[in-house]
């Protein structure tokens, strides 16, 4: 087993003691590499996180002493290999306050959970002038399946306009949600505003109306406790690969009595329970939706990753991410010409940063702070239409997790202002060359 | 590999005082290229005297790489008739390649510059935006009804 350092990081996750974030950094190989012979400073964490050795080493010890195929083998192998892909998916439910196993389905990522939920109980569910109800600040993962299920189907899809201030106004949700509608669908945190979406509040309202409530959690599942009873939300999306887990790993939670009543998605081996020449039956939840051989491996170390944020409290993560996006707001918002997007307030927020610079284009920005050994993302950040609704084509986006510090920001600020100076330094105009 | 290869001082020209840029009153052909991963956007627009480009003008946002070289080839391609300008960003896709060179560049120093670009892949698209908006105006132009080369002998 891999020696594991983060007791001295806190393994009283209802604790109110800070992370130890230095020792927290030791246990990130990558924070010790460098970058155009700078130290990386990684604020790309919207888009993936890292990985401790711990997730690291599981994938490691997996495929050193236990690769099997699962669900299927007698031998001793496929027995342990079962035994720690079941374990992980119990470790996923745990982690959301889930009833049971059985209502996690593994997937591959947020998008085809997303997808999952489209073409088996949406296109089942949701006929001609229904409606699906979503915002305009939605991943494009959250906006093009539901495109093609009202092309198929003659269904509706309305937008709750996103506020000024970045934040959904609750009751334009409520005119925008009627008996016609069959489901809400959201994120729970913008990937690029950072707004924390009162998703709790929205389920009641989409309850009222007889619609089911979808939340995606890509953003929120890695940065703040979630509770699916609490929020009483009907399926709930998520990604490993953004919660320090590997990529190829998704998940799917859903309310059992609605996944009970769905058809299954991919057909094919492990989903079936009788199998004759013109029909089959399936099998029960969850596997009734893993059709084939599963990311066995990924999905083992996802499990490891879960353990990780466990034993780090899920409080103090977001305690973490509330104190650097607050010194974050402060330091790049003081930075001349920066207009910074979403809510003012970090307790209203995701770690989340998206600024503009004026003068210097979002790519320029990103190209130039890499060569400082700072990665962030420019450009639409797979919101194109939120870009449209605000009239921002694209946008530079920092976003931290529980290894960055203030002197992360510190060094991005630095390299933002090298930035500036590139593109401040008036070149004399060239008549004839 | 360094930040000057690419933010040279002729691509800050070009970026700060664009050639050509604005809008065309009555254009015989225009474009839209667009790059949905960071957002930049080009409308190009030609007016034509026969096949040759009389006036151009570009719009649209976007990075200092995107925008310099749309500069750059407006001011290449003005006044030149299609079959030069085919060649010329047949010739700067190739310089934008792996192994290309600036032979086939006539000569033009600005567009040469941007060679650095090279070094970024990610920055190549960013130049190539342009052009791209370019050859599809020159194919629609003569694909259109009654231009010699659409009619098919």
């Amino acid at each position: 087993m891999a020696e594991h350092t983060t007791d001295s990081a806190g393994s009283n996750g209802s604790g109110h003691a800070p992370l130890d974030v230095a020792a927290i950094r030791r246990d990130f190989p990558i924070l010790q590499r460098r970058v155009h012979d700078k130290p990386l400073v990684y604020l790309d964490n919207a888009a993936t996180s890292q990985k401790p050795r711990q997730v690291i080493q599981a994938l490691v010890d997996y495929y050193e002493q236990s690769n099997a195929n699962i669900h299927r083998g007698i031998h001793t192998l496929a027995e342990e290999a079962t035994g720690l892909y079941e374990d992980a998916r119990a470790k996923a439910a745990r982690f959301i306050g889930a009833n049971s196993s059985d209502e996690v389905i593994l997937t591959r990522n947020t998008t085809e959970a997303l997808n999952l939920v489209a073409y088996t109980w949406a296109s089942d569910n949701i006929g001609p002038r229904d409606e699906i109800v979503i915002t305009t600040m939605e991943h494009h993962s959250n906006i093009v399946p539901w495109q093609w299920l009202v092309q198929r189907n003659g269904a509706v899809l309305k937008y709750v306009e996103v506020g000024a201030d970045g934040q959904l106004d609750l009751a334009q949700v409520e005119l925008a949600v009627t008996p016609r509608t069959k489901l809400v669908s959201m994120m729970h945190m913008s990937n690029v505003l950072g707004t924390i979406n009162p998703v709790k509040e929205i389920a009641k309202i989409a309850h009222r109306n007889g619609a089911l409530m979808l939340v995606d959690g890509a953003q929120s599942v890695p940065h703040i406790p979630v509770d699916v009873k609490d929020l009483d939300c009907d399926f709930l999306a998520f990604s490993s690969h953004k919660m320090m887990g590997p990529t190829g790993v998704g998940v799917l939670w859903g309310r059992r009595s609605v996944l009970e009543g769905m058809r299954p998605f991919l057909g094919g081996g492990e989903m079936i329970d009788i199998v004759e020449r013109q029909t089959a039956t399936y099998n029960v939840l969850p596997w009734k939706f893993e059709a084939g051989t599963p990311n066995i491996g990924d999905v083992i170390a996802f499990g490891a990753a879960i353990d990780y944020l466990s034993g780090l409290g899920m409080d103090r993560v977001r305690e973490h991410e509330i104190e650097i996006t607050g010194y974050a707001l402060k330091k790049i918002g003081a930075i001349p010409g920066v207009t910074i997007f979403g809510p003012k307030n970090a307790s209203e927020r995701g770690g989340v940063v998206a600024f503009t610079v004026d003068g210097v284009h979002p790519h320029d920005l990103g190209q130039i702070v890499d060569y400082e050994g700072v990665a962030i993302r420019a450009g639409q950040h797979c919101c194109q239409v939120l870009s449209t609704s605000i009239g921002v084509p694209a946008t530079a986006r920092a976003s931290f997790y529980v290894y960055n510090t203030p002197e992360d920001v510190d060094a991005l600020v630095a390299a933002v202002e090298a930035a500036r100076d590139i593109f401040a330094t008036e070149v004399a105009p060239v008549v004839a060359r | 590999m360094s930040l000057d290869d690419l933010y040279k001082e002729v691509i800050l020209d070009h970026f700060q005082h664009p050639r050509n840029r604005g809008v065309l009153d009555d254009p015989d052909v225009a474009t839209r290229g667009h790059n949905p991963l960071c957002g930049d956007e080009v409308l190009l627009a030609v007016k034509m005297d026969g096949d040759v480009i009389q006036d151009i003008a570009f719009g649209g946002r976007g990075c200092s790489i995107s925008q310099a070289s749309a500069s750059m080839m407006t001011e290449s391609v003005k006044g030149h008739d299609t079959s030069d300008a085919s060649a010329l960003a047949d010739g700067f896709k190739e310089l934008m390649s792996g192994g290309g060179s600036t032979d086939r560049l006539a000569g033009n120093e600005d567009l040469e510059s941007l060679q650095g670009v090279k070094k970024f892949p990610v920055r190549v698209k960013c130049a190539l935006l342009p052009w791209t908006a370019l050859l599809e105006i020159i194919q629609t132009w003569e694909s259109a009804p009654g231009h010699p080369s659409s009619i098919v002998g």
